[in-house]
């Protein structure tokens, strides 16, 4: 994603006849770059003029009118294209961060799996990464939302689980959580005893760095997290409720509805994504060295101590770089919606959108430049959290 | 055997481990038990129509027997189909030249892989037709896993000579060559190939001028190599920076020149470094290929699909389940065996470097 510069010396120079040769190397394709792309240029502007196509952004606040299946934000019915722009954008955000959390969380338990000491597991896990990892997504796709999702039986026949949550050909059906006034005290004195228990963390951590000597107790902890957030709850009467869907007529009521669509993309990016993931997760912990392990059992540490201050630091810092370039072609992959219809920004603003305004030029650019710069978002807090964990030499 | 009593061992190391494994062992049982009699035991193989398969919730063979043909070639002209037959000959002839234990050089292995490479020059013309009385077939009607095969030898064909040629340029003391390879690589692998595929078809027109004509599987295969050619360059960048700078100012000393330092000092320990890695790319492009069915163009998934949808066979799930099941078979052997020889070739080139 981002432009490294070749390594070595920077570009030092050569001298005498080389440098005309390569003075002239340089200018002679400077030129025909500059010169295929000035052509490219004008073509378009020859077809623009030719085929009569609008410019411009202004199509942008014209009305839409046309329906889409999964709306985040509801614009009603005058939505314009820049409000279609913003439902596809979410909708695709949206199934790429629940992707990459499922494909995260079933990555890292594979991946730990396949290094099992217990040869029946690892032989599952690597079993899983071979066969999801060689066949291809779109399959895997259409397998998801053809095969088992549009086969389920209509509402009356949903398959419940417990009876909160319901799935059937129209759709997933969740609880939705419905906030009722005071809720908005709970969250502050939630957010407020976690940000004073964090500084009380801080502070106890420095003081036993200095002194050797400090609080350690996970009960005082849980009391102090615990107890203010009930005591608000209490208070404001609970204002934090379920609205769970129950069959009406023919359909669902209440509840959230996630359509099919949306499922079998997420089922297929977490699951295609997770053999990926755990191929990561596999190398950068067999990236340790043994003998580090070794070395922390010669000096007494627990496992648990190994896992948390040997074994995760040091493979955490091969895992990363992998895992956002993983996360980067999630979002990528994502764009497969096309193929089964789910709303996403390629499908809606690269492909209703374009043909509607007859506009492919500037449609084309913000779609492109929408998947870059979410990429590059990723990317970034990848870089981020990265840095934390990279080793201070000093 | 001897293998047998560690495995076992290591089942039951622990209780916990022994309840691990009676749970996994369980499971899987239980799965594959089920897939086992549903696409076997259970399964119908005989029958000459859709009604052998009707009310029986269980693999429905029959169907993939009497679509074979189709799968294979898509609506490609039955009379026609023998020039399918001797491509795929002459493309099983390069890929067994490159497959073939290497034998102290390996050459001949660099022998098969250039046959693949020249392959689309002669397969290209002769299913186009169109010359010396072979009747001329439009590229709308190519399909099946024809298609797939075509649009995967031609991408793996083209881009990994590209690409290679776009990491020299990126690692080149020219910065204007530099920086143009760079933008270019780093511009193809920020965008989703559903997008470049969009970009093919709809933006491609306005990019020429008038008159210019170039039919959807031109476009898509341009869109593919230049996509492709962005990896390829990336699995090359890290093979050219594994070779240490000496290599080439031994070369440098000898008096060779820039293009035989690279051809004759540095591609070879470069191929070997990065053959792996050039593989694994080769495997995402043949599932990459199942994505040209949402341009439109018929590759096998795409027939899979539109044979579901005829009326015949509209019997029940089980046809559409055997379907993806079978293409699940085709890609996943083909990929299987690809990323396998490719592990091995990492395995021996790790185990080469050791001594």
């Amino acid at each position: 994603m981002t432009l490294t510069p070749p390594r070595r010396t920077r570009f030092a120079l050569p001298r005498g006849e080389r440098a005309w040769r390569a003075f002239a190397i340089q200018a002679v394709v400077l030129v025909l770059i500059l010169a295929f792309l000035a052509w490219v240029a004008s073509n378009v502007a020859t077809n623009i003029t030719r085929l009569n196509i609008n410019t411009g952004f202004s199509f942008l606040a014209r009305p839409a009118g046309f329906e889409i299946s999964q709306k985040l934000v509801n614009y009603g019915e005058s939505a314009s294209y820049a409000d279609v722009f913003v439902i596809a954008l979410l909708n695709t955000v949206v199934l790429t961060a629940i992707a990459i959390v499922f494909a995260t969380l079933l990555g890292f338990v594979i991946g730990l799996a396949r290094l099992s000491s217990n040869q029946l597991v690892a032989g599952v896990a690597a079993g899983y990464v071979e066969i999801i990892r060689n066949v291809p997504l779109l399959l895997q796709l259409f397998y998801w939302y053809f095969a088992v999702l549009r086969p389920l039986p209509a509402p009356r026949q949903s398959l419940s689980f417990f009876g909160i949550a319901f799935i059937n050909k129209r759709g997933l059906y969740l609880p939705h959580p419905v906030f009722e006034p005071g809720f908005g005290a709970l969250l502050t004195t939630v957010v407020a005893v976690l940000l004073i228990g964090l500084v009380l963390l801080w502070m106890n951590q420095r003081h036993r760095a200095r002194t050797g000597s400090g609080l350690h107790s996970v009960r005082l902890i849980a009391l102090f997290l615990l107890v203010p957030p009930v005591l608000v709850a209490w208070l404001t009467g609970f204002p934090l409720s379920w609205d769970v869907p129950h069959l009406a007529g023919f359909n669902f009521a209440g509840g959230l509805t996630v359509i099919p669509e949306f499922v079998a993309m997420a089922l297929a990016l977490s699951l295609y994504g997770a053999s990926y993931i755990a191929e990561i997760v596999r190398a950068g912990i067999s990236a340790v060295p043994a003998g580090q392990i070794d070395a922390g059992r010669a000096i007494g540490l627990s496992r648990h101590a190994i896992d948390r201050f040997i074994v995760i630091p040091q493979a955490l810092r091969v895992i990363l770089p992998p895992l956002g370039t993983q996360y980067i072609v999630l979002l990528k992959n994502s764009s497969l919606a096309a193929a089964i219809a789910y709303p996403d920004l390629m499908l809606v603003f690269g492909g209703t959108v374009l043909n509607q305004t007859g506009q492919p030029l500037e449609v084309m650019i913000i779609t492109m430049a929408s998947y870059v710069l979410i990429g590059l978002a990723i990317g970034a807090v990848i870089n981020l959290a990265n840095r934390r964990v990279q080793l201070v030499e000093r | 055997m001897n293998k047998l009593r560690p495995f076992l061992a290591s089942c039951v190391a622990t209780p916990f481990n022994a309840v691990l494994s009676a749970v996994t062992l369980l499971l899987m049982g239980w799965l594959a038990s089920d897939l086992l009699s549903w696409a076997a035991f259970d399964a119908v193989w005989r029958g000459n129509s859709a009604r052998a398969c009707e009310g029986h919730d269980a693999a429905c063979w029959v169907f993939i027997r009497l679509r074979f043909e189709q799968l294979l070639y898509g609506p490609y002209p039955a009379s026609e189909r023998w020039r399918v037959a001797v491509v795929a000959m002459l493309a099983v002839f390069a890929v067994g030249l490159m497959l073939l234990p290497a034998t102290r050089t390996g050459s001949r292995r660099l022998v098969g892989l250039l046959a693949l490479c020249g392959l689309p020059f002669i397969a290209a013309p002769l299913l186009a037709g169109g010359f010396a009385g072979l009747k001329p077939v439009p590229t709308t009607d190519w399909g099946g896993i024809m298609l797939t095969i075509v649009i995967a030898t031609w991408t793996i064909a083209t881009s990994i000579p590209l690409g290679l040629l776009l990491a020299l340029g990126r690692r080149a003391e020219l910065p204007v060559i530099s920086y143009a390879c760079a933008i270019f690589i780093e511009l193809w692998r920020s965008l989703p190939l559903i997008g470049v595929l969009f970009l093919a078809v709809v933006m491609f027109p306005l990019f020429v001028p008038q008159g210019f004509e170039s039919d959807k599987l031109v476009r898509a295969l341009i869109a593919f190599t230049l996509f492709n050619a962005a990896i390829f360059a990336e699995v090359f960048r890290g093979g050219l920076q594994a070779i240490p700078h000496g290599q080439q100012e031994a070369a440098r000393s000898l008096g060779l020149g820039y293009w035989r330092t690279t051809g004759l000092i540095v591609l070879p320990q470069v191929v070997r470094i990065v053959l792996p890695g050039m593989i694994n790319t080769c495997v995402s492009i043949i599932k990459e290929t199942t994505v040209v069915l949402i341009i439109g163009l018929v590759e096998f998934l795409a027939v899979l699909q539109i044979a579901f949808a005829d009326p015949e066979w509209l019997i029940g799930d089980q046809v559409r389940q055997t379907g993806y099941l079978f293409a699940a078979l085709v890609f996943w052997s083909l990929c299987f065996g690809l990323s396998r020889y490719s592990a091995r070739l990492d395995r021996r080139m790790r185990a080469g470097a050791a001594h």
